[in-house]
């Protein structure tokens, strides 16, 4: 016998897909399949489920370099030391877990002074900088599938980063108003290489490698009916932009999805700044939107409960018992970089594996905290390691996808025996820091 | 003027934060109300006596105020902000925010700034002897209205960023400029002395630059309108002038479009397109990999091991993912 | 639950038509009672003024609009927060506040009850993840209804039925409290770059007219008997002459009469209508035709309205009428952000500061407080700034000084760069009506409770309903000086939500006990419907429809209003 739950959310990237169909043994406790996901997708629920190669207790490095396992509570009680004690501790992450856990996780930050920032910080950050700046034309995906009949991927490769992008949004459905699919739609694709996804186009723009911006604002001009000054703009033969700007402006409804190829080359939230400048640009001509490609399935939502919570995306600083943001001082990367801070605590995020190595280094001289189900580079090298059940396979709750729609994600099975989740972790933090703080 | 002399005694472990450092906050002040005053650092709460030593009295009013400050003052951020009136001058360096939102009175830092000084400037004078970081007189995150009065001297270099959204005021730089000058001004005055790095004057709307050395690479967007001649130190020179950024919107005034415009001396020219790519090496050579081996030999490292172990002995920056290709491979 | 004796203020009170007197207000778990035992706590309001908590109809507070403009603005934080206090979460922000200082800048106004104004369908979950994290006071929101695939085929084929199981069900699917409807059709027509300016244009490929739509909806929402009437935004918001398009709007529902049991009277809501009542045709001889709606207003008494007083602040303007902010931002240029939801609505933010210096600005403004005052009903006229759209909501306080003094108006109207052609163009220099503390409370509490089928739960002071209770330190009899009026109105003495005290000595003392309201209305069951929703969701929406359901724990406090439609 076998037990199938449906309607199951993905909690991988930012696609957030809610149509995956699991199947459980009897009892709850193993997946035995998985239907609908991309192979990421189905990897992480069928990889969760193997409990052997899982850390089910807290650990804590020992002088020698080793771990020796330690309880929850031992760990709670670290934590809630190394925030209280700390003058300027960051508390970095919160991408891959769900909102409930981010909302608790803030009340500590709040009540010790703390910087709190997500993984936007090393990904699209500079897209939430440049929507400061001008702001962001956009649509939900549902959009897409119903009407665009001009896509645009910049810097991004579906193909690879979101799999199930293209069959669900963007090149293939037929929707109330796409009816023929494909076919009625133009792709165009930026990017200095070809992949996947470009082998799809109707026109691939190959840009040259950190001219991004330059290419945008010339096909702003372009759309404009402007002059341009050389033969080759970027990378690009300028009859071939031209010949771009007017693809574009005869659409009746386009998208521009793009990715970390614009977001971290080169003039990074400047060349987001002209993306947006141009989608909006052709709202005067024809209807076109604008969205991020994000990749954490819950990023997206950390942004939000930070939004409401604090009124800023990420990178936000609590230290003065009000909230600051200006990315550049405080961003996790900049406050380790110039040591500003004096500890860490990491949740739902690997910056072990993402941050420069001059960064990881100096997380490995602070107080630590790593909260993740894995064993991660982060992991190895903080001083607490503790380990919590998978959001979105053995816990549910709510995550935003990429255009901002929110999905409540599911409990599938169980986690091993005895696990806490994030937000229980936190939540015996959040006690801890607080009876601290009364005496 | 009276003079207010603040000696930093005590070099903070983490950042300070100094907002109240302005001859505003400092008149009709004795030395010891000053030093009661309050200086933060992370949640902590301190007093400026307690980091630095204080001398003579604050004026009556801010405008007859001078603060002097000595001592290595590189982590003090926020000294100046919003002040309106009076004079400050620094004898070393300092950290960010320096005469962020700045309405009046001098600044003189004699080293160098980090980043986001000048931020939102309405009025006043800010000198920098040395080098500005990023976001020099750039507005704050968000909004539209960034330097909008005053004057910017930088004797030395400038960063990225700088000037962005400018509506008003001049901005000096006697060396060079990293990318993005200029990026949204709808007004304002820049002169860079030294080079510019590149992509000057994107999405401008209206306003004045003058780069007296190189542009590294002329934005596509900008046309060549022809050569004028212009007024610049009281010299008259010839320029070359570039319209736009033809990307962007612009207002008509009495029938003609009013562009942006950057000015190059005749006869500058831009240099060859450089690559703006100066990324660090990414892989080892076969001497370091047969290095590595020695290292490791017998040995089961973790990828984090490996990782910093190539990062210290060969200054290189591998990816995880980079590194645990490595082992695989030096395995087999 | 404690007990309360509120003694010897000066109190109004519409529901039991106390005017002023002095009087004793007595609360006991948590409603008010007729009497309270000598254990009661005693509240000296000598020489104060006491009132009912106030109901804000419409306010765009929570969702993904409005954290939206939270995100994207970081310069409205500059320089406003305020620290984390005792019981109280750091908040900060001006025209968009975070959902702390929402909560806590409404209770400290006496502000217990808030409509949010427009709720897109597919993102209520957020919504209600804002509203939870809003201290102290009771919200409700309303989904929009106007530009919804399923209602335009429903009403094209005239399947009255059908619309009311497909209403019944969303309400409940997200949670919601009415029927909003945010620029009938155009919000559709904006999917592709279009818009329905007046009431008869058709909407592209869908072959209904706005008109049509607020017909369609006013006629299921009285079959339906819900405790709201429809919330209209009218077409061609902002735009000189508009007032035509408003008057066309409003006579759909001349002489319909309303059907519900909650004591609701009116059949339509018109949110705003400042933005709806311009005469001219350009911004050149753009004036005020404030007259001209509220003579309207003034006959037909199945009608109520919102004011949307422009407060000359820099703010961000955020609504369902996608199009509208495009207009604006090319006006403007300032940063846009817009977002079309899949089959139900579309969305737009811009920033914008009401200067006013800005002849069209000031004239603006005048066309608030005209309405205010040509208004006969003050129980079917509700003071809002449409927050944060014409201003934000926190300047409620300076609002009711304007109305209440003509010294302070003829004050703005003398200080204006264009005064000449502001006094001109609207009539607010020739009128002197000043409306009294008791007409405030109408306009603030009684009248919007009513309006929302409420008034026997909030607005008012009679015994059993909930103790919502406020204290200001102001005598109507003795004001010298307007700006006493916007101080007490700013803070108030003490403030009680649901007979607990969340202000004290004009601060916020407790996070109360905030409610959910929401909407569940029975219908038959129909399987037509529930197969088109299937449907659709299987075909167009990009999320599956199991997956849409606001669950209930995101609703922790429900106040469910149950209607029996069967």
């Amino acid at each position: 016998m076998s037990k199938t739950v449906t309607d199951v959310i993905c909690p991988f990237c930012g696609t957030l897909c809610d149509d995956l169909v699991v199947v459980t043994d009897d009892e709850g406790k193993k997946i035995l399949s998985v239907e609908n996901a991309c192979a990421i997708g189905a990897e992480k629920f069928l990889h969760s489920s193997d409990h052997s190669h899982r850390v089910t207790r807290p650990r804590k490095l020992q002088e020698d370099g080793s771990f020796k396992e330690i309880t929850y509570e031992e760990a709670i009680e670290y934590t809630a030391q190394m925030l209280v004690n700390a003058k300027k501790p960051s508390m970095y992450g919160w991408s891959s877990t769900n909102c409930e856990s981010q909302s608790v996780g803030h009340e500590i930050a709040e009540l010790c002074g703390a910087l709190v920032d997500n993984t936007a910080a090393v990904c699209h950050g500079t897209t939430l900088v440049a929507v400061q700046n001008v702001g962001i034309p956009s649509c939900t995906l549902g959009e897409v599938k119903n009407r665009a009949d001009r896509i645009i991927f910049w810097g991004s490769n579906p193909a690879h980063g979101h799999p199930r992008h293209m069959s669900r949004y963007s090149i293939f459905p037929r929707g109330y108003f796409t009816g023929k699919g494909q076919k009625q739609r133009k792709i165009i694709v930026v990017d200095p290489r070809c992949t996947d996804t470009s082998s799809l186009a109707d026109v691939h723009l190959q840009v040259e490698q950190g001219y991004d911006y330059e290419l945008l604002q010339a096909l702003r001009a372009a759309v404009r009916g402007q002059e341009l000054t050389g033969d080759i703009i970027a990378g690009v033969p300028k009859e071939k932009v031209y010949e771009a700007a007017e693809m574009l402006k005869s659409g009746r409804f386009g998208v521009i999805f793009f990715g970390m190829g614009v977001t971290q080359s080169l003039g990074k939230d400047h060349n987001i700044d002209a993306a947006i400048m141009l989608t909006k640009d052709l709202n005067d001509y024809t209807k076109f939107s604008i969205i991020a490609m994000r990749g954490h399935y819950n990023v997206t939502g950390s942004g939000q409960v930070l939004g409401w919570q604090f009124g800023f995306p990420y990178s936000v600083d609590l230290s003065r018992g009000f909230a600051r943001y200006n990315p550049g001082e405080t961003g996790t990367i900049e406050v380790l970089k110039r040591k500003e801070i004096d500890a860490m605590f990491v949740l739902g995020s690997d910056p072990g594996a993402h941050f420069p190595m001059q960064c990881v280094k100096e997380i490995s001289k602070l107080p630590s905290v790593a909260i993740d189900p894995h064993i991660t580079p982060t992991t190895s090298i903080c001083k607490v390691h503790v380990p919590v059940a998978f959001v979105g396979v053995e816990v549910g709750g709510n995550c935003y996808r990429m255009d901002n729609v929110p999905i409540e994600s599911r409990k599938v099975v169980e986690p091993p025996e005895g696990m806490l989740t994030d937000q229980q972790f936190l939540e015996g933090v959040l006690k801890r820091v607080r009876e601290l703080k009364a005496n | 003027m009276d003079i207010v002399k603040l000696t930093l005694t005590k070099v903070p472990d983490l950042y300070l934060e100094a907002e109240n450092v302005t001859p505003d906050h400092f008149a009709g002040k004795t030395a010891q109300q000053i030093g009661e005053l309050h200086v933060h650092l992370g949640n902590q709460t301190a007093k400026i006596s307690d980091y630095f030593s204080v001398e003579g009295k604050g004026g009556e009013t801010a405008a007859d105020t001078k603060i002097v400050i000595a001592g290595p003052t590189d982590k003090v951020k926020y000294i100046g902000m919003k002040m309106t009136a009076g004079e400050i001058e620094v004898q070393g360096n300092t950290d960010m925010y320096t005469a962020a939102w700045m309405a009046g009175g001098k600044i003189h830092v004699k080293g160098n700034v980090d980043s986001f000084c000048a931020i939102g400037m309405t009025g006043g004078e800010f000198i920098v002897d040395g080098n500005a970081k990023n976001y020099l007189a750039a507005s704050y995150r968000g909004d539209w209205r960034g330097m909008q009065g005053g004057k910017v001297t930088v004797k030395g270099n400038a960063g990225s960023d700088t000037a962005t959204f400018m509506i008003g005021g001049t901005i000096d730089i006697g060396g060079n400029v990293d990318v993005h000058l200029g990026t949204h001004a709808e007004g304002g005055k820049i002169i860079i002395r030294g080079n510019a790095k590149g992509r000057v004057g994107g999405q401008m709307v209206k306003g004045d630059i003058f780069v007296l050395g190189q542009v590294e690479r002329m934005m596509p967007s900008y046309i060549l309108k022809g050569e004028e001649e212009v007024e610049l130190d009281g010299k008259k020179q010839m320029f070359q002038v570039w319209i736009g950024d033809m990307g962007e919107r612009h207002a008509k005034r009495k029938g003609e479009v009013i562009y942006g415009k950057i000015y190059v001396p005749t006869g500058a020219g831009e240099t060859a397109a450089p690559a703006i790519h100066t990324e660090k090496r990414k892989k080892l050579t076969d001497k370091q990999i047969e290095h590595l081996k020695e290292a490791f030999k017998d040995q089961e490292p973790t990828v984090q091991q490996v990782r910093t172990y190539i990062y210290d002995t060969f200054d290189v920056d591998m990816k995880p993912m980079q590194v645990s290709r490595l082992i695989d491979g030096i395995k087999r | 639950m404690s007990e309360y004796i509120i003694k010897n203020g000066k109190v109004y009170d519409p529901k039991t038509g106390i005017k002023g007197d002095v009087a004793d207000v007595c609360i006991k778990d948590g409603k008010i009672a007729d009497k309270v035992s000598s254990k009661a706590k005693v509240i000296d309001a000598k020489g104060k003024t006491v009132m009912a908590g106030a109901v804000d109809i419409h306010a765009h507070v929570a969702g993904p609009k409005v954290n939206e403009g939270r995100n994207y603005r970081p310069e409205d934080k500059l320089f406003t927060y305020k620290p984390t206090g005792k019981n109280t979460r750091m908040s900060g922000g001006f025209s968009i506040p975070t959902t702390f200082k929402t909560g806590y800048e409404y209770a400290r106004m006496g502000y217990t009850t808030v409509m949010e104004a427009a709720m897109p369908p597919l993102y209520a979950r957020h919504v209600h993840e804002e509203i939870k994290d809003t201290p102290i006071i009771d919200e409700g929101a309303l989904p929009v209804f106007g530009n919804n695939w399923f209602v335009f085929e429903y009403l094209k084929n005239n399947e009255m039925d059908n619309v009311c199981a497909y209403i019944a069900w969303l309400l409940k699917t997200t949670k919601g409290y009415g029927i909003k409807i945010v620029n009938p059709g155009g919000s559709e027509a904006w999917g592709w770059g279009e818009n329905c300016t007046t009431v008869d244009d058709p909407v592209p490929y869908f072959d209904i007219t706005p008109a049509e739509i607020v017909k369609g909806l006013l006629t299921a929402n009285e079959q339906l008997g819900l405790p709201h009437s429809i919330h209209i935004h009218s077409n061609n918001l902002g735009n000189p002459g508009n007032y035509e398009t408003t008057l066309a709007t409003l006579k759909i529902a001349e002489g319909v009469k309303a059907k519900n049991k909650f004591g609701r009277e009116q059949v339509l809501h018109h949110t705003h209508v400042q933005f709806h009542s311009y005469g001219g045709d350009s911004w050149v001889n753009f004036e005020s035709k404030a007259k001209e709606v509220a003579e309207y207003f003034n006959k037909n008494k199945n009608m109520t309205m919102d004011l949307g007083c422009v407060t000359l602040d820099e703010t961000t303007t955020m609504t369902a009428d996608g199009p509208f902010e495009h207009h604006l931002t090319s006006l403007n240029h300032l940063k846009w952000a817009n977002v079309d939801v899949e089959l139900e609505t579309s969305s737009g933010i811009v920033p914008y500061v009401y200067d006013p210096n800005i002849k069209v600005c000031a004239i603006q403004w005048a066309i608030g407080l005209e309405l205010g005052l040509y208004a006969k009903d003050p129980l079917r006229t509700f003071i809002t700034t449409d927050h944060p759209n014409a201003g934000p909501f926190t300047r409620y306080p300076r609002v009711i000084k304007w109305l209440m003094s003509d010294k302070s108006r003829q004050e703005m109207l003398k200080g204006f760069k264009h005064s000449e052609k502001v006094i001109a163009a609207t009539n607010l220099a020739s009128l002197d009506r000043e409306l009294s503390m008791f007409e405030i409370v109408q306009m603030t509490r009684a009248g919007p409770a009513k309006a929302l089928g409420l008034e026997n739960v909030f607005g008012g002071l009679a015994p059993g309903m909930d103790a919502d209770v406020v204290v200001y330190n102001l005598n109507e009899d003795k004001i010298k000086n307007p700006e006493e009026i916007e101080t007490a109105f700013s803070a108030a003495d003490c403030v009680f939500k649901s007979g607990t005290m969340v202000v004290e000595n004009r601060e916020v003392i407790s996070n109360g006990n905030k409610r959910t309201l929401w909407v569940d209305a029975k219908v038959p069951e129909n399987k037509q419907v529930e197969r088109d929703v299937q449907m659709k969701f299987l075909k167009f929406y990009s999320m599956t429809i199991n997956n849409y359901e606001v669950s209930n724990h995101y609703v922790p406090n429900p106040y469910v209003i149950e209607v029996d439609s069967n």
